[in-house]
C-alpha cells in the first residue's frame, strides 16, 4: 500500500528543485514581461499576468498535495475512465467554449477560464501507458501499434475542431514513447531526420548541412559504435544513410524553388530569411529574433528589456516568454534556463528507465516527451527555427491552465515513481 | 523483424541513449542558434537597431567665430524648423494653413503624404529655418492645427560680412561623406562643415550632440527614459574659434579689392597668425547659409571668376621677380656673391631695364629687379660645385639649390588649418629629365628659373609666407588663422605651431632687406610707402598666357621687428609696382596705424580696375616658356 512509504522519502527531490527554479525563472520573467516603466506595480498585483501566476501556482501546490495523498494505483486503474471523461469534455467544449482569439478552447469559470486541450496530454499519456502495458501489446508489430496510435489521434483531431492547432501538434510527441517500446526505430528516425534535415536545409546553406552530416558520420563510428561493430557492413549503412540524407538535403532546395506555388515558397522562405516580409508574415519572428539577439552575452538587465515591454513582441508573457529572458538575461541566461529543462529530461528517462512498472515507464517517457516537445517548439519559434506555433514554454509560461496541466502531468510520474518497488 | 530494419537493429539494445542523443542534439542546435543571435550577429546589439528606443538628437550651437581683439566674424541665428506628425494631424483649413507658411497647396500635400510615407507615429521634417519673426507670427495660429510642433535650430550668420573663403560654409552633409563615416554621428540631412574653416575645425565647432534614449511602444507613444537615462549624453555647446584675422584689415582688403580679381594674404612674421586672407571676387558669406543654399550654391559655382574658390591657398602664378630676393639669400649664403659684387659686362640672356649700372652691386640690382644680375647670381649657384660637364654641373646645382628653397615652404604644404591648401611646384632634376632627357639639360635650359618666371607654382599664402621669412631674417612659423579654440576663457586650447629655418645666416637676410627697403625708397615699388613707416618690399610680375601679366607685390614693415608681412597678387595687373603696391602701402598703414588717413588715395586705389580674363589665374600653366622681362 502507498501508505507504507514515507512520501518525503520516496520522491524525487532533484525534479521537485528544477520544477521551483522553472516555476521562479517564470514568475520573475512574466512580471518583466508586463512591467511598466512608468507605473511599476507590485508583483503580487492581481491586475497584471504576475500576480495572477502566483495565484495559480498556489492552485498547483493544492493540486500536488492532492497528486501526492492519492493512492497511486488509481491512474493506472482508472486510466481509460479518465481518458474517456476527458474526450467527453473535450467534445463538449466545442460547444460549450467561449470564443477567445478564434479558438473554441475555453471553458469561463468566473473570471478565470480552463483550457481543457491542455489537460488532455495528461489523460492521452496515461491511457496510451496503460494500453502498452497490457499483457500481449507490443507495438513492434503493426496491429498494436495502430491501435495504439488511436489513443493519440482521437484528441488532437478534437482539438483541431477547437481551432487550436498548436495544442494539437503536440500529442505527435508521444511518437517518442512507441519508439522506446519497441516500435522498429526506423520509422522515427527517418521522419524525424527528415524533419531536421528540412530545417536545416531551409536555414543553412546546403554544402554546411552536407558537411555536418559528414561530421555526424564521422562521430558517430567513433563514439557510439563499438570496436567490433566497426566492420564492413556497418560502414556501408552509414554511407548509405549519409548519400540518403544528402540527397535529400539537395532536393528540398530544388523542390521549394522549381515545385511549390510562389505562396507557399514565401511562406516557408520567411522562416528562414523573415527580411522578406519584416513587417506582415514574419513580424513575430522578426521582433522576437531582434529582442533575443538584443540582449547580447549578459542580458540588459532584470527588467530591463525594451522589445519585451510595449507589445512589440506578441503575446510576450505567455507564448514569446523566451524572449524576456533571452532580451534581459542574455546568452547567460537563455543557456541557464535550456540548462535546467536538459537536466530536468535527462532525470525524467532515468527515472523511466528505473521504473519496475511498464505502466510507470511508459508514462514516465510520455512526460518527458511532451515536455520536450514543447520546449522544441516553443523555442525554436522564438529563435526563428520553427515556424509560429502558440504552445507554450512548460512552467515559465505564463497560463493557469498549462502550469496546472504540466503540473499534473509531472507530479503523477513523482508520485508513481516514489512507489517505484511496488510493481502493479 | 524484418531483415530491413537490420540497420538500427544495434540501436534497439538500449533506446534510452537514442532518446537523449535526440533531445540533447536539439539542445545543442538551440545553444548554437542563441549564441549566434545574441553574440556572433552583432545587428542585434546597437540601440538604434531596437525599435523600442528612439533616440533623440539635441544638437547644440554651432562655435562662434571671433576675430583677434574679439569681434565676431560668424555667429548664429536661432530659428525654427516645423515638424509634423501626420496621426495627430486633423483636417484643417489647407488655404489659410498654406497662407500662414506662405507655401503652396502641392508643397503641403507632398511633404504631407511623404511623412505619413516614413511614419504616422512619429514626426517628420516639415518646413526648415523659420526665423524668430516668422515663428512669432505663426505659432499663435497654430493652435488651430495639432501635430505641427516646432524645434529650435540656427544657421550661420556674419556680422563681419567677410572672410567668405576662408571661412567656407556648412551644408547638408553629402552622401558620400555620410556613408563613409566611421562612427554613426551624422544623420542624414545633418549639417556640416563643406570648406574652409567650417570643414577643418568641424569637431571643434560642432561640439558634442545630446543623444536620449526613450522608450516608445508599438504605437510610438513615449514610455519614460530607457535605462534611467544611463547612456543618455548632454549636448556640449561647440568650441568658438579665435581667429587671428585682423576684421578693419580684412574688410579693408574687401574694399581695396572691390574691382579686382586677385588675392591678398598678411601674416605677422613672428607668430604665423593670418592677419587677413581674402580672394577676389568674393561673395556674401550669407549667401550660402539658410534657405537659400542650394540656389545660392548653383549661381556662385557657376561664375567663371569662381568666387568659391579660395586663390589665397589654391591658386597658382609664379613667384616672378619676388623671387630673386631667395637667389640672393642663397648666393650670400654660398658665397658666390657679396653685396658688394657687380654683374656689369657680364654676359646675360637678359636685357637691363635701366642700363648696366642697375647691376652694380646686390642692393641696385633688388631695387632695380636687375634680370641680368640675377641670371649672374643664380648661374654662379647652380655651377657652385665640382662638376666639370655643364650637364652634370647644372644637375647636381638645381639639387643643391632646391634642397635650400624648399627650405623656405616652396614646392610643399606649408600646414596651413584650412583645407586644399596646394602644394605648388617648384621644379627639380626629375622635372628637367622629364621634358629633356636625362644629362640633356644645362643652365641655359633653367635660367628663366632666377627671376621666378619658368616651371614654378605658387600661391599667395607661399609668398606671403616668403614674406614673412624675409621679415624673421630666415626663418617661418607655420601659418594659421585659429589661435585658439575653447567655449569660453577658462578652457581655450593653443594651435601647435612649428618654426621652419631656412639654416641661412640672419646677417645674409640683413643684406636683402635693406635692399627691399630701397625698392620702396626709392625703386620699383616706391608706390607702397607709408609716411613715418619703414616699408621693405619686392615687386613681381607673374607671367600669364591668357592676358596681362599678374601683379605681384610682397611687403613687410617695419623694417625692424616687423608687425606684418603682406603678398598682394592682382591678376592681370601688370607691373607689380603698380597695381599691388598701394594695397600693400595701404594695408600696412590701417595695420600699423589703426586706421587709413589717406582716404582719397585709398578711394583711387579701390575704384582702379584691371581688365581681366576670366578665370585666368588659377588655369596659369607651369610648363617651359621662355622669360621675359620681369620686373
Amino acid at each position: 500500500m502507498a501508505k507504507d512509504i514515507d512520501i518525503k522519502q520516496g520522491i524525487d527531490w532533484t525534479t521537485i528543485w528544477i520544477y521551483v527554479a522553472l516555476l521562479i525563472v517564470g514568475l520573475m520573467n512574466i512580471y518583466a514581461a508586463v512591467y511598466n516603466v512608468d507605473n511599476p506595480k507590485p508583483i503580487f498585483s492581481l491586475e497584471h499576468n504576475a500576480g495572477r501566476q502566483i495565484l495559480f501556482m498556489f492552485v498547483a501546490f493544492m493540486l500536488i498535495l492532492v497528486i501526492l495523498f492519492v493512492d497511486f494505483k488509481v491512474y493506472d486503474t482508472f486510466a481509460y475512465i479518465f481518458y474517456g471523461i476527458w474526450i467527453v469534455v473535450l467534445i463538449g467544449t466545442i460547444f460549450l467554449g467561449s470564443d477567445i482569439k478564434g479558438s473554441k478552447s475555453w471553458i469561463k469559470f468566473g473570471s478565470f477560464s480552463l483550457q481543457p486541450a491542455e489537460f488532455a496530454k495528461t489523460f492521452t499519456v496515461m491511457a496510451l501507458a496503460k494500453y502498452l502495458s497490457t499483457m500481449g501489446v507490443n507495438v513492434s508489430k503493426l496491429k498494436y501499434a495502430f491501435r495504439a496510435s488511436l489513443f493519440i489521434l482521437i484528441p488532437p483531431i478534437i482539438i483541431i475542431l477547437q481551432k487550436e492547432t498548436g495544442s494539437a501538434l503536440t500529442f505527435a510527441a508521444l511518437m517518442i514513447v512507441f519508439y522506446r517500446e519497441g516500435l522498429p526505430g526506423v520509422y522515427p528516425a527517418l521522419i524525424i531526420s527528415f524533419i531536421i534535415l528540412l530545417i536545416l536545409a531551409l536555414v543553412f546553406p546546403n554544402w554546411a548541412v552536407v558537411l555536418g552530416l559528414a561530421l555526424f558520420g564521422v562521430l558517430f563510428w567513433y563514439l557510439f559504435l563499438k570496436r567490433y561493430e566497426r566492420n564492413k557492413q556497418n560502414f556501408q549503412r552509414i554511407l548509405g544513410l549519409f548519400i540518403l540524407f544528402s540527397g535529400f538535403v539537395l532536393t528540398v532546395d530544388f523542390i521549394i524553388n522549381n515545385v511549390l506555388a510562389p505562396h507557399q515558397q514565401k511562406r516557408i522562405k520567411v522562416l528562414v530569411n523573415p527580411d522578406i516580409d519584416p513587417l506582415g508574415a514574419a513580424w513575430n519572428v522578426t521582433q522576437s529574433k531582434l529582442a533575443i539577439g538584443s540582449g547580447g552575452v549578459l542580458g540588459k538587465g532584470y527588467l530591463k528589456g525594451t522589445q519585451t515591454k510595449f507589445d512589440f513582441v506578441p503575446e510576450q508573457s505567455t507564448d514569446f516568454i523566451f524572449c524576456t529572458v533571452g532580451e534581459e538575461w542574455g546568452f547567460v541566461g537563455s543557456f541557464v534556463l535550456l540548462g535546467l529543462y536538459f537536466i530536468l529530461l535527462t532525470r525524467l528517462l532515468s527515472l523511466a528507465e528505473k521504473q519496475k512498472s511498464k505502466f510507470a515507464r511508459i508514462y514516465g517517457y510520455g512526460v518527458a516527451s511532451i515536455i520536450f516537445f514543447h520546449i522544441l517548439v516553443n523555442i525554436g519559434m522564438t529563435v526563428g527555427l520553427m515556424p509560429v506555433i502558440g504552445i507554450p514554454l512548460p512552467f515559465v509560461s505564463y497560463g493557469g491552465s498549462s502550469l496546472m496541466s504540466f503540473t499534473l502531468l509531472l507530479f503523477i510520474f513523482l508520485k508513481l515513481d516514489a512507489h517505484r518497488s511496488y510493481k502493479v | 523483424m524484418s531483415c530491413d530494419f537490420v540497420l538500427i537493429t544495434f540501436m534497439l539494445e538500449s533506446r534510452k541513449p537514442v532518446i537523449l542523443i535526440f533531445f540533447y542534439t536539439i539542445g545543442v542546435i538551440y545553444i548554437l542558434r542563441l549564441f549566434y543571435l545574441q553574440i556572433l550577429d552583432t545587428k542585434y546589439q546597437s540601440l538604434g537597431a531596437l525599435n523600442s528606443i528612439r533616440r533623440e538628437i539635441n544638437i547644440p550651437l554651432r562655435g562662434q567665430i571671433y576675430d583677434r581683439n574679439g569681434k565676431l566674424i560668424v555667429a548664429n541665428e536661432e530659428v525654427y524648423d516645423v515638424y509634423v506628425t501626420p496621426k495627430k494631424v486633423y483636417p484643417f483649413d489647407t488655404a489659410s494653413f498654406c497662407n500662414l507658411f506662405n507655401i503652396t497647396k502641392g508643397f503641403l500635400d507632398s511633404t504631407l503624404t511623404a511623412a505619413r510615407e516614413y511614419s504616422k507615429d512619429r514626426p517628420s521634417l516639415f518646413l526648415r529655418q523659420l526665423t524668430k519673426e516668422e515663428y512669432a507670427s505663426v505659432v499663435d495660429a497654430m493652435i488651430q492645427y495639432p501635430g505641427f510642433t516646432f524645434e529650435q535650430s540656427f544657421f550661420r550668420t556674419y556680422p563681419g560680412k567677410t572672410l567668405a573663403n576662408a571661412l567656407g560654409y556648412i551644408g547638408e552633409i553629402p552622401q558620400k561623406k555620410f556613408e563613409e563615416q566611421e562612427e554613426e554621428y551624422y544623420r542624414k540631412g545633418d549639417y556640416i562643415g563643406l570648406s574652409g574653416l567650417e570643414k577643418y575645425y568641424e569637431n571643434e565647432l560642432r561640439g558634442i550632440r545630446g543623444v536620449k534614449f526613450t522608450l516608445m511602444n508599438v504605437k510610438g507613444e513615449e514610455k519614460g527614459q530607457y535605462n534611467e537615462g544611463k547612456y543618455d549624453t548632454m549636448a556640449v555647446i561647440g568650441q568658438n574659434l579665435y581667429t587671428s584675422i585682423d576684421l578693419e584689415l580684412q574688410q579693408l582688403a574687401d574694399t581695396l579689392f572691390k574691382n579686382k580679381v586677385g588675392s591678398v594674404v598678411a601674416i605677422e612674421p613672428s607668430t604665423g597668425e593670418i592677419l587677413a586672407m581674402g580672394s577676389y571676387p568674393t561673395y556674401d558669406p550669407s549667401l550660402l547659409s539658410g534657405k537659400a543654399f542650394s540656389k545660392n550654391y548653383t549661381v556662385l559655382s557657376r561664375n567663371p571668376d569662381r568666387p568659391l574658390n579660395n586663390r589665397a591657398i589654391s591658386a597658382f602664378y609664379r613667384p616672378g621677380s619676388t623671387f630673386k630676393l631667395v637667389q640672393a639669400a642663397i648666393g650670400l649664403e654660398m658665397g658666390v656673391i657679396t653685396p658688394r659684387t657687380s654683374f656689369i659686362g657680364a654676359p646675360t640672356m637678359f636685357a637691363y631695364h635701366s642700363g648696366p649700372y642697375e647691376a652694380a652691386n646686390l642692393y641696385n640690382a633688388i631695387e632695380k629687379s636687375s634680370n641680368p644680375y640675377f641670371y649672374n647670381v643664380f648661374r654662379k649657384i647652380i655651377g657652385n660645385n665640382s662638376e666639370t660637364s655643364p650637364y652634370a654641373q647644372a644637375r647636381v646645382g638645381l639639387e643643391t639649390w632646391g634642397e635650400i628653397v624648399s627650405k623656405f615652404g616652396f614646392g610643399k604644404k606649408l600646414g596651413i588649418d584650412l583645407p586644399s591648401e596646394t602644394k605648388g611646384v617648384l621644379p627639380d632634376v626629375k622635372r628637367y629629365d622629364k621634358v629633356y632627357g636625362k644629362n640633356q639639360w644645362k643652365f641655359s635650359n633653367i635660367y628663366s628659373l632666377s627671376i621666378g618666371e619658368g616651371e614654378y607654382g605658387v600661391n599667395v599664402l607661399k609668398l606671403g609666407n616668403l614674406c614673412a621669412t624675409l621679415a624673421n631674417r630666415g626663418y617661418w612659423l607655420t601659418p594659421h588663422l585659429v589661435q585658439k579654440t575653447g567655449v569660453n576663457k577658462e578652457n581655450i586650447r593653443g594651435i601647435k605651431v612649428e618654426t621652419h629655418r631656412t639654416d641661412i645666416s640672419p646677417r645674409h637676410f640683413e643684406e636683402v632687406v635693406k635692399g627691399m627697403g630701397l625698392v620702396v625708397s626709392n625703386g620699383t615699388g616706391r608706390s607702397a610707402q607709408v609716411e613715418g613707416i619703414e616699408v621693405c618690399g619686392k615687386t613681381g610680375t607673374s607671367q600669364n598666357k591668357r592676358g596681362k601679366d599678374h601683379a605681384i607685390f610682397i611687403a613687410f614693415a617695419p623694417k625692424y621687428k616687423p608687425k606684418i608681412a603682406i603678398a598682394v597678387v592682382v591678376e592681370n595687373g601688370g607691373f607689380g609696382g603698380t597695381a599691388s603696391a598701394p594695397i600693400c602701402g595701404l594695408m600696412i598703414e590701417q595695420y600699423l596705424k589703426g586706421k587709413v588717413e589717406r582716404l582719397a588715395y585709398k578711394e583711387q586705389v579701390a575704384s582702379t580696375r584691371w581688365t581681366t580674363v576670366a578665370g585666368s589665374a588659377s588655369r596659369t600653366t607651369t610648363t617651359s616658356t621662355p622669360a621675359k622681362t620681369t620686373n
